[in-house]
């Protein structure tokens, strides 16, 4: 069934890509689409009737080669059915919606067929990703990350006639290399230390790599928390944290539907479900998961605030979708990493639901994209407006505090705190402080979204608003079924995600004895069992999760408090004083201007890094390939082999004695030279 | 004793008495009338002998006193001859007769000259090789010289004859040196005197003279001049066929003297064969540039292709002969396929050597063109092509037999001389709009075309087991 569900999505690309000119572009998108939706039905069955033992399912040998060798398996444990929910859900949904999003697209001309590339596209996405979350080694793995990156460019670049969507395309595959390269560099470190890329013994190793040294760039560095770094970095990139988000933002250029499956719930999660993955190696390196701590901390609250200026409604949902995976790294990093994958599973529903939501928005008010336009859609277009309503009341964590009652995101979201908190580290109590600000400006910038878009009075062009439509059923159905996830996943899962030890562990297929194995040894090793037993692996002594149910009153209802700020603040400024705002930019204008300009990183990136290395392209390009390469062999072609060619014409007289004087010649060169240069 | 020896030369003797009795029975009857049966008959003839070589013979056989040596490498060449002189035969039968050049003696010429090829490369002594290679040449000269009523034909065959005198003056002096020295004109007598320490000074002079005089026959540089002139005047298939066997036994003699002889002074003569490999693959490769003539420009591909069979040779290896061995095996295959191709060139019944006719051919006769496309990328050793797999065998040898620098200049030269085989790629599939060929050609041609071309592909697969003839041959000669 795995199998099936791994490879409907590659049949239905390959069917939509290169058969609709066969079966036509509709039957083409009904295929790919019915596709995913067999694969989003077999996902729910193995995820419900999962037992948590983890099994493999041997596809192929993929490669052999010295004592490398990887197979094409399929590893079925809890991660990989969360995965695979999430990411056959959200993306099944996601091609029904293009059915409505995609149709009359203003940016084809008349006739032209692109729907099928759309739709193909999005499956080959499908199947990157499912290889890459039911891999079984680090090769498969990366052969689905990469797989994963060529389908975000082509789509982020799908309006290849935009030179915008173009340059973002390139940009968001040049910043994920950087991020690849740190990847890559980790699974050639752990092939160099375990010489093997397969999950199983790398994790059985993980103890040991916790005690080897390994000198990298002339320094002498502690083997886990090297690779644990490198690991990280691969996930920065892919996963927009902060120093290598830049491109997540410019993403937006693509068609909406593919923001909400790539860039919201599945692949910028993949830098997540990496470290999570990564669980038994991360729990033997407590430097890098501190980095973690503090990269995440810092990107929620980085995001968070650029998210509060921005006015392209897109924009501000990609910023919140940078935050929120903050949060995750946070989660990942103190070592809960349940709680890291369920925030990534109730994100996923939310955020899909906001993007589409969105994209509905952007629909019927004729792509028009900038909030500053918007306003009193709420009569308009009322059912875009429900389910929006609910996917913000998700993501900013609505809910009866101190108690298990509340949208998805009030569930996962305090549950990251708490476990925040309840590292009792220095770096958790800072994260826990970061969060619960960036909680109140995701609050914030959130209900800003939804005042200067629903309520309110119309600005902008009179006329598109006069003319904005409810959107096509096709698109209203998974904004429904997104509603229902956004409001129940966090309340049916919260047990086994975030709740005793004994239920989390039952949930992730670890077995009960590791738990109790800490009081059997002291150097974190336990006797009977290895290291990668089940899902997920945490440590002996991580005590996060007992310490965060454990947390004191206030530190349970602080994100509750923040988002009533945040959500009164908005209140004030866009409904009750909507000049305030305006006012407020004004006097603080360069605070102003820093946020709206992001932190100025893709000005200072542009300045240090991209300048001087296309000026050093530029310079290798025309100087070194262009002058000495080309200019060397054209030398050579176009001047230095002609000019013998004319001489050994010129010495093909015609005349006989030239001939017989050439054999002369040549007979007394051969015995000068056996003479001279022979061993005599 | 006697009987022993002549049943070892026994195919030699058919194929001698043959020419002499269809001569005798072509004088006394109807003459050149009879010349079309008699080029076909001359054809079945080879390629039965070589069936029968190739099935029959075994192990090393020695044949009067050691002159005459039946052994693998010689049964592995002597079928490569045939089979390319029968080949060139078969072609050129049609193209001869609707010219009305063919005289009954050509066919028979022909099988001269391969019973001296045949000679030459079971040769066991010097008086032998001598006897072999004044056979085929004479019979060269006269078949270059043909078409009597031809200035440049004439020509052709009257700078052979005077060059290839002077070549077996060389020779004869070389080989007149080794006796002097060594006391004996026997192979296996000439390296017994090398078995005591060094080789003496004189003999390798002696040998020197030797290689010169064979490097004119392979056509090397500097002992290649006659070659354009000569593939240019004389008729196309005489051209084809002084491309093909010819130069397969006097690769063949080449080793067999090298090795029989003087195979304790490998590293004296190692040298000498890889300063004229070098040189021919880059003249080769240089001077046929400025060819627009297609048969003076084989011509300097022929000399570039000896250069790079040359540095099998230079290897001084088994693995050089083996390489050697099939580099010669698929020069030969498409050659064969390039001449029946250029026999075909012809507008309103006219022979056409022009390159530049060959413009836009592709539309016209796109299976022809794509079949000399195969070809030509083979010749310049684009892989997959067979070709490809000869350049590497003698690169690998080369290296493998310390001559690293030999390698990469053969590598530099064949990028050279990639230029002007894709020129003609060039031509036929993306020249200027013009007067193009006629589609003519006989359907024997086109078979061989077609036949070669698939070869070039398909041989990838196992090169029809010439690889291993190859080995096999090569232990049989280097021990």
């Amino acid at each position: 069934m795995e199998t099936i569900i791994l490879f409907a999505p590659l049949v239905g690309a390959l069917i939509a890509g290169f058969g609709w000119k066969l079966i036509g572009e509709t039957a083409a998108m009904w295929v790919s689409t019915g596709m995913l939706f067999l694969a989003a039905l077999l996902s729910w069955i193995v995820f419900l009737t999962f037992d948590g033992t983890t099994e493999q399912i041997h596809i192929l040998r993929f490669i052999e080669s010295g004592s490398l060798s990887a197979d094409w398996a399929i590893r079925v444990d809890r991660l990989t059915t969360i995965m695979l929910i999430v990411v056959t859900t959200v993306s099944a949904l996601v091609h029904l919606y293009s059915f409505g999003y995609m149709d009359n697209d203003p940016q084809w001309p008349e006739g032209e067929s692109y729907k099928s590339r759309f739709f193909a596209y999005l499956s080959f996405f499908t199947f990157s990703m499912l290889a890459l979350v039911t891999s079984d080694n680090l090769i498969q793995m990366f052969f689905g990350w990469e797989g994963v990156g060529v389908a975000s460019y082509l789509l982020i670049g799908f309006y290849y006639r935009k030179p915008t969507a173009n340059a973002a395309a390139i940009k968001a595959f040049v910043v994920n290399r950087v991020g690849d390269f740190g990847f890559a560099l980790g699974i050639f470190g752990l092939f160099f230390l375990t010489d093997s890329v397969s999950f199983d013994v790398i994790f059985a190793e993980a103890p040991r790599l916790a005690e080897t040294q390994l000198t990298f760039l002339w320094t002498q560095w502690n083997a886990a928390n090297l690779i644990a770094f490198l690991l990280f970095v691969g996930a920065m990139g892919k996963s927009a944290q902060l120093f290598l988000h830049t491109w997540l933002p410019d993403a937006m250029e693509g068609p909406t539907p593919v923001s909400a499956l790539i860039h919201a719930a599945t692949m910028v999660t993949a830098g997540v479900f990496l470290i999570v993955r990564m669980s038994p190696l991360m729990e033997f390196a407590p430097e890098a998961t501190t980095f973690i701590v503090y990269i995440g901390a810092f990107t929620a609250f980085f995001a968070a605030t650029v998210g509060l200026v921005q006015k392209d409604i897109k924009r501000v949902i990609a910023y919140s979708t940078c935050s929120q995976l903050g949060y995750m790294f946070v989660a990942a990093g103190v070592g809960m990493y349940s709680v890291a994958m369920f925030h990534l599973l109730t994100h996923a529903f939310f955020k899909a639901l906001l993007f589409l939501g969105a994209g509905s928005v952007i629909h019927a008010m004729h792509h028009e994209q900038d909030m500053s336009h918007y306003g009193g859609l709420r009569k308009k277009i009322p059912f875009t407006y429900y389910s929006m309503l609910i996917g913000t009341l998700a993501i900013t964590g609505v809910g009866i505090p101190l108690t298990y009652i509340g949208f998805a995101g009030f569930l996962s979201k305090d549950a990251i705190i708490e476990s925040a908190w309840g590292a009792h580290t220095e770096a958790g109590m800072f994260a826990f402080w970061l969060l619960v600000v960036s909680a109140f400006m995701t609050s914030f910038y959130s209900w800003r979204l939804m005042f200067m878009t629903f309520f309110g009075k119309p600005r902008g062009d009179s006329h598109t608003h006069d003319h904005a439509h409810e959107s096509p059923r096709t698109m209203l159905v998974p904004l429904g079924v997104l509603a229902v996830g956004a409001i129940l996943a966090g309340m049916i899962w919260v047990k086994p995600f975030f709740g005793s030890h004994e239920q989390v562990s039952a949930f992730y297929g670890v077995p009960i004895q590791a738990t109790e194995a800490a009081d059997t040894t002291d150097d974190g090793t336990a006797i009977g069992w290895s290291v990668g037993q089940g899902a997920i692996y945490t440590h002996p002594d991580n005590q996060v999760l007992e310490n965060a149910h454990n947390a004191p009153k206030w530190v349970k209802v602080s994100p509750f408090i923040a988002m009533m700020l945040g959500l009164g603040l908005a209140f004030w400024f866009y409904i009750v004083n909507p000049t305030l705002p305006v006012r407020l930019a004004a006097n603080m204008r360069p605070l102003y201007l820093f946020l709206w300009n992001k932190w100025y990183f893709d000005e200072i990136y542009d300045a240090l890094l991209v300048r001087p290395l296309m000026g050093i392209g530029r310079l290798l390009w025309k100087r070194g390939d262009g002058n000495v390469i080309d200019g060397f062999l054209n030398g050579v072609a176009m001047g230095i082999v002609p000019f013998f060619t004319r001489l050994a014409g010129k010495a093909q007289t015609g005349f006989l004695f030239t001939y017989a004087f050439w054999m002369v010649l040549g007979i007394a060169a051969l015995i000068t030279w056996m003479s001279i240069g022979g061993v005599h | 004793m006697i009987q022993s020896d002549l049943s070892i030369i026994l195919p030699e003797i058919i194929l001698a008495v043959y020419a002499m009795a269809a001569l005798m029975a072509a004088v006394y009857t109807s003459k050149d009338a009879m010349a079309p049966l008699l080029t076909w008959v001359t054809g079945g003839l080879m390629v039965a002998l070589a069936g029968w070589i190739a099935t029959n013979g075994e192990g090393t056989n020695i044949a009067f006193n050691g002159m005459f040596i039946d052994d693998g490498f010689a049964r592995f060449a002597k079928v490569a001859i045939l089979l390319a002189a029968a080949s060139v035969l078969v072609m050129s039968q049609d193209y001869m007769t609707r010219r009305g050049m063919l005289a009954f003696e050509f066919p028979l010429l022909v099988a001269l000259s391969v019973v001296g090829m045949m000679m030459m490369v079971s040769a066991g002594d010097l008086m032998s090789l001598y006897m072999g290679l004044e056979l085929q040449s004479l019979a060269l000269y006269v078949i270059a010289a043909m078409r009597r009523d031809s200035v440049k034909s004439t020509e052709a065959g009257l700078k052979y004859f005077v060059l290839g005198a002077l070549s077996s003056g060389l020779l004869l002096y070389g080989a007149s040196l080794v006796y002097g020295y060594s006391g004996t004109t026997l192979f296996s007598g000439i390296i017994l005197t090398a078995q005591h320490g060094e080789v003496s000074l004189g003999l390798l002079f002696g040998l020197v003279f030797l290689i010169s005089g064979m490097a004119f026959k392979v056509s090397a540089v500097p002992f290649h001049m006659w070659t354009p002139d000569v593939y240019e005047g004389a008729p196309t298939p005489v051209t084809a066929f002084f491309a093909t066997a010819p130069k397969v036994a006097a690769m063949g003699l080449f080793a067999r003297v090298l090795y029989d002889a003087f195979g304790l002074a490998v590293a004296d003569w190692s040298q000498v064969i890889a300063l004229l490999s070098v040189a021919s693959m880059f003249l080769g490769a240089v001077a046929a540039i400025g060819q627009r003539d297609i048969k003076r420009m084989m011509a300097y591909s022929s000399i570039a292709h000896m250069g790079f069979a040359l540095m099998g040779l230079a290897a001084g290896t088994v693995f050089g002969v083996q390489a050697m061995l099939i580099y010669m095996a698929i020069y030969v295959t498409m050659n064969v396929g390039a001449f029946a191709f250029i026999l075909m060139m012809e507008k309103d019944g006219v022979p056409v050597t022009d390159i530049r006719s060959l413009n836009q051919y592709a539309k016209r006769a796109p299976g022809r063109a794509l079949a000399m496309l195969i070809l030509l990328f083979s010749l310049a050793g684009v892989p997959p092509m067979l070709g490809f797999f000869g350049k590497f065998y003698v690169l690998r040898a080369a290296y493998e037999g310390g001559l690293a620098w030999l390698a990469v200049a053969g590598v530099i030269a064949s990028v050279i001389g990639a230029f002007y085989y894709l020129r003609i790629v060039y031509y036929m599939y993306f020249g200027d709009e013009g007067e193009g060929l006629d589609k003519s050609g006989s359907p024997v041609l086109w078979g061989f075309l077609m036949a070669s071309a698939a070869v070039m592909l398909l041989g990838i697969i196992n090169m029809f087991g010439v690889e291993g003839a190859a080995a096999a041959a090569a232990a049989a000669l280097v021990n």
